[in-house]
C-alpha cells in the first residue's frame, strides 16, 4: 500500500464521527453495548443459571457474619470457590460447583487464583478445632503453608448489631429471608455459636442443616467462631446422591 | 462597547456553586461520621468532611489571588494552555507508582516468607493485594492517563482546557478517591470484586469526578480549532465513556445504611460473576489498553517526529478493538458454572481480538519507519517502543490463555499473574514512563536531566520484567501440571501444599525481578526530581509538530 492510500482523508460516516464529538461518543456507546448485553442479559432467564436446587438456603446470621469476615479479609484473593468439572479437581475437591450453590452470595466468591486450595466444599472436611488452630497459626497444622495467620479473629468479639439490616437489604435483592429470621437474627447468632444454647433447635428449624458450635455454654462469640461457621457450611447444602444433574443440561 | 475603568471582582458561577456544594458535603459527612457504624467509616467520613473544608478554603484563596478577568484563552494568538492539573497528575502518578510497586514487592515477599504477614490484619496478603492492584492500575495508571489526556486534548485541539476549577476538581477528586479506596482496603472496607473493591460511597464520589472528567474532555474538544478529532482522543474518549458504563454496571448495589460502609450488590452468584468479569476484563480493555493507546498515538509520533504509520489502520484498530473487547470477559470463567455458550463466546472473541491488538501494535511500531536509528540514541523513545512490543506479546499470550484447553491448565495459577505483569509492567508502566519522560520536561519547560539515567532505568526494569514473567511462567505451568498429575495407580500425585512448596524458588526470583523494577522507578524519581528542580538555563520550548490526523 502506498502512503497515499494509508492516509486518504476520511469520508462518509467516519468523517461525520471524526468531526463531531457527540457522534463519536454515540458510536462508542453503540459499539461497547452489544457484547455485554448479549452475554449478560440471558443469564437472568436461562434455566441452568437460575435453577433452584434442593438444600441451598440463605446463610444463618452467624454464617453471614463469617461471610462478611471472609470478604473483609480478602480470602478470595487466594482461595477460589469454584470447582471445575475436570477429573483432578473433582477428585481433589468434590463435585463440580453448581450455579445454585452461590445464588445467595452477594457478592460471589468464586475467586480467580489459588495460592491456597479451593474452598467450595471445605465444609465438614476438618474439625472446628483444626480450623481454629489453622486460623491462629496455619503452620502449626500445615508446616509449609504460606497462609497469613489470623489470631486476631479469636480476640475480636463479633459485632452482630447490624446483621438484621444487612438481611433486610439482602431480602430486597432476592434472598428469601423471612420476618421470623430477620427478627431473631441476634438471638440466632448467639444460639448457633454454642452447642447447648436453648435457642439451638430454633436456629435449626429456621435454617435446615445449620450446624451448631462445638463449645458448651459460650458466653461471647468471636469473629473466629463466625468465620468457622461459614467455612463449615461451604458446599454441604446439596446432597449429590439426590441431585439430578440431567435436569438442567447445560 | 466601552469598558468601564473599574470592574468589580466577582465570584464565578463555578466558584459559588462549588463552594456551596462543598459546604453542604462537609456538614453532611461530619454528621454521618458521628453516627458511623464502624470506626473505619467514621474515619472516611471525617476525611470527606476535612477534604471539603480544605476545598472551600482553597477555592476562596484562589479567588482572592486571581485577577479580575478569567485567564485568556489565547495569548498572542497562541493557546494559553493550562498545565497545572497536568503537572499535579504526572507527579501523583510517579509517587503512587512507587508506592504501588513497593507494596507489590512486599506481597511477593509475603508469598515467599509468610512470616512477613506478622499476623496483623492491616498488612495481611488479603488486604494488601487490592491495595497493590488499585495503586498501580488506578493511582499510577489513572493519574498517568489523566495527565496525558489533559495534555493531549489541549495540544491536539489547540485550545485551553475547559473550565478553571473543573480540571482541578477532576485531578484532586480522583486522588481523593484513591486515598479513600486505599485506606479502606487496609481497614477492611471492600466489596471483594477484583479491581472494583471500593465501597458504595467511594464509588459515588468517583462517579461525580468521572462525569466531570468526561464533560471537561467534551467541552475542550468543542473549543478545538482543527475540525478533525485526533485519533489519540478517540481512544481517551472510549476509555472515559466505557469505564463510566462498567463502573455503574458493576456497582449496582444498595448500602445497608447511610451510616454503614457496607453495601449489598444486587446480583449474586453466576450473574454477579459474569458482570464482574465483564467489568474486570474491560478494565483491562479500556483502562489499561484504550487509554494507554491514546498515549501511543500521540507520544510515539511526537517523539519519533514521524506521522502515524497508517491512518486507515488507526480507524480499523479503534472500532474493532472497542467492539471486540467487551465480549472477552467470560474467558475468566472457563469451566465454571457460567453456561458453556457464554464461555465459548468469550473464547472466540478473545482469539479474534488478537487481530486488532496486533494491528495497533504494527501501527505503533511502523511509525518508526525512517526513524529506527533514534532507538539507539533516545532511550525514552526506546521505552515507548518496547512497551508496544510488550503489548504485542501480552495480547498474543492473552488469546492463547483464553482457549479453553489452555485455560484449564493456566487458570488459578501464577501463569495468570505473569500474564498480567507482562502487560502491566512491560506495556502499561513502560508506556507511562515514556510519556512522563516526555511530558514532564515539556510542561515544566526544562531539559530532561539525564538520558543516561533513563537508559539505566530502561535496562534494569526490563531485566526485572524478564525475571518476573519467566518465573511466573515456570511457576504457573508447573503448578498446573502438578495439580493434574496422577500416579500410575491412578491417584492424584501431589497434595495441594506440595505444589505450594515447589513454587518457593520461583517466588524468590519473582521478588528479585520486582525489586529491580522498583530500583528502576527510584532512578526515574531522581531523574525527574533533578529535571524539575534544575533552574532553567535556556528556553527549551519544544517544537510543535502539527497535531493533524493525517498527512
Amino acid at each position: 500500500m502506498s502512503n497515499a492510500t494509508h492516509h486518504a482523508p476520511p469520508s462518509g460516516l467516519q468523517k461525520l464521527i471524526e468531526t463531531n464529538s457527540m457522534m463519536l461518543v454515540l458510536g462508542i456507546l453503540l459499539m461497547v453495548s452489544v457484547g455485554g448485553l448479549v452475554e449478560i442479559v440471558p443469564l437472568f432467564y436461562l434455566k441452568n443459571t437460575i435453577e433452584k436446587v434442593d438444600g441451598v438456603r440463605p446463610y444463618t446470621p452467624l454464617e453471614l457474619a463469617g461471610f462478611n469476615i471472609y470478604v473483609r479479609e480478602g480470602c478470595y484473593t487466594c482461595h477460589s470457590q469454584m470447582i471445575r468439572p475436570l477429573r483432578d479437581e473433582v477428585e481433589r475437591y468434590g463435585h463440580y460447583s453448581l450455579a445454585a450453590e452461590s445464588m445467595y452470595d452477594h457478592p460471589f466468591q468464586w475467586g480467580s487464583k489459588r495460592n491456597g486450595p479451593d474452598l467450595a466444599r471445605v465444609g465438614g472436611k476438618y474439625s472446628n478445632d483444626w480450623q481454629r488452630d489453622h486460623l491462629r497459626d496455619p503452620r502449626s497444622v500445615v508446616p509449609s503453608s504460606i497462609m497469613p495467620g489470623y489470631p486476631f479473629l479469636s480476640k475480636t468479639l463479633l459485632n452482630g448489631e447490624h446483621l438484621a439490616e444487612q438481611m433486610r437489604v439482602l431480602r430486597i435483592v432476592g434472598v428469601p429471608y423471612s420476618d421470623d429470621q430477620i427478627d431473631n437474627a441476634v438471638a440466632d447468632l448467639a444460639a448457633q455459636a454454642s452447642s447447648d444454647d436453648a435457642g439451638g433447635p430454633d436456629v435449626q428449624k429456621r435454617y435446615p442443616n445449620a450446624v451448631l458450635g462445638d463449645v458448651a455454654g459460650k458466653t461471647s462469640v468471636t469473629e473466629e467462631d463466625a468465620l468457622i461457621a461459614y467455612l463449615q457450611h461451604l458446599g454441604v447444602s446439596v446432597d449429590f446422591k439426590l441431585y439430578d444433574d440431567k435436569a438442567n443440561i447445560r | 462597547m466601552e469598558r468601564l475603568p473599574l470592574i468589580p471582582k466577582r465570584r464565578t458561577f463555578g466558584e459559588i456553586s462549588l463552594t456551596a456544594i462543598f459546604v453542604a458535603l462537609a456538614i453532611a459527612t461530619a454528621f454521618i461520621a458521628t453516627r458511623a457504624y464502624t470506626p473505619a467509616y467514621a474515619f472516611h467520613m471525617a476525611l470527606f468532611s476535612l477534604g471539603s473544608v480544605v476545598a472551600v478554603a482553597a477555592i476562596n484563596m484562589r479567588y482572592q489571588a486571581r485577577p479580575v478577568d478569567p485567564p485568556p484563552l489565547f495569548i498572542d494568538g497562541r493557546p494559553n494552555y493550562n498545565y497545572g492539573p497536568v503537572k499535579f497528575a504526572s507527579l501523583a502518578s510517579l509517587l503512587w507508582g512507587t508506592a504501588g510497586f513497593l507494596v507489590g514487592l512486599y506481597l511477593a515477599l509475603e508469598l515467599a516468607f509468610p512470616a512477613l504477614n506478622f499476623d496483623l490484619p492491616w498488612i495481611n496478603f488479603g488486604r494488601l493485594r487490592p491495595l497493590h492492584t488499585s495503586a498501580v492500575i488506578f493511582a499510577f495508571g489513572g493519574n498517568a492517563l489523566i495527565a496525558t489526556s489533559f495534555y493531549v486534548m489541549q495540544r491536539t485541539s489547540r485550545a485551553r482546557i475547559a473550565g478553571e476549577l473543573a480540571p482541578w476538581f477532576v485531578v484532586l477528586g480522583y486522588n481523593f478517591f484513591i486515598l479513600i479506596a486505599g485506606t479502606g482496603y487496609l481497614l477492611g472496607v471492600t466489596r471483594s470484586h477484583e479491581y472494583a473493591e471500593p465501597e458504595w460511597y467511594a464509588i459515588l464520589w468517583l462517579v461525580v469526578v468521572w462525569v466531570t472528567y468526561l464533560l471537561v474532555y467534551l467541552f475542550t474538544l468543542a473549543r478545538r480549532t482543527e475540525p478533525h478529532i485526533y485519533v489519540a482522543n478517540w481512544f481517551y474518549l472510549a476509555f472515559i465513556v466505557t469505564i463510566a458504563i462498567l463502573v455503574l454496571g458493576n456497582n449496582t448495589e444498595i448500602p445497608i445504611s447511610i451510616f454503614s460502609p457496607k453495601s449489598v450488590v444486587v446480583w449474586s452468584g453466576v450473574q454477579d460473576a459474569m458482570i464482574q468479569w465483564w467489568y474486570g476484563h474491560n478494565a483491562v480493555g479500556f483502562f489499561l489498553t484504550a487509554g494507554f493507546l491514546g498515549i501511543v498515538y500521540y507520544f510515539i509520533p511526537k517523539r519519533a517526529e514521524r506521522p502515524i504509520y497508517s491512518y486507515r489502520l488507526s480507524i480499523v484498530h479503534f472500532w474493532a478493538l472497542i467492539f471486540l473487547y467487551i465480549w472477552a470477559g467470560p474467558h475468566h470463567l472457563h469451566y465454571t458454572a457460567l453456561p458453556d455458550w457464554a464461555q465459548t463466546l468469550g473464547m472466540v472473541f478473545s482469539v479474534v481480538l488478537w487481530m486488532p491488538s496486533w494491528g495497533g501494535m504494527i501501527n505503533g511500531l511502523m511509525t518508526l519507519s525512517g526513524a529506527w536509528d533514534k532507538l539507539r540514541t533516545d532511550p525514552v523513545l526506546r521505552m515507548l517502543v518496547v512497551s508496544v512490543a510488550f503489548y504485542g506479546m501480552s495480547t498474543f499470550e492473552g488469546p492463547l490463555m483464553s482457549v479453553k484447553a489452555v485455560n484449564s491448565l493456566s487458570h488459578y495459577t501464577d501463569w495468570g499473574i505473569g500474564h498480567v505483569h507482562s502487560g502491566s509492567l512491560g506495556w502499561v508502566a513502560f508506556v507511562s514512563f515514556g510519556a512522563l519522560y516526555c511530558v514532564i520536561p515539556w510542561i515544566w519547560n526544562r531539559k530532561l536531566y539525564s538520558l543516561k539515567l533513563v537508559n539505566w532505568h530502561f535496562w534494569i526494569s526490563t531485566i526485572g520484567i524478564v525475571f518476573y514473567i519467566s518465573a511466573m511462567w515456570v511457576a504457573g505451568i508447573m503448578q498446573g501440571l502438578m495439580w493434574r498429575a496422577y500416579t500410575p495407580q491412578g491417584f492424584l500425585e501431589y497434595s495441594f501444599v506440595e505444589t505450594t512448596e515447589a513454587l518457593h524458588p520461583e517466588y524468590l526470583i519473582r521478588a528479585a525481578g520486582g525489586a529491580l523494577f522498583v530500583v528502576g522507578m527510584l532512578i526515574m524519581l531522581v531523574n525527574i526530581y533533578k529535571t524539575i528542580t534544575t533552574p532553567r538555563t535556556e528556553q527549551v520550548l519544544e517544537a510543535i509538530p502539527a497535531p493533524a490526523a493525517a498527512e
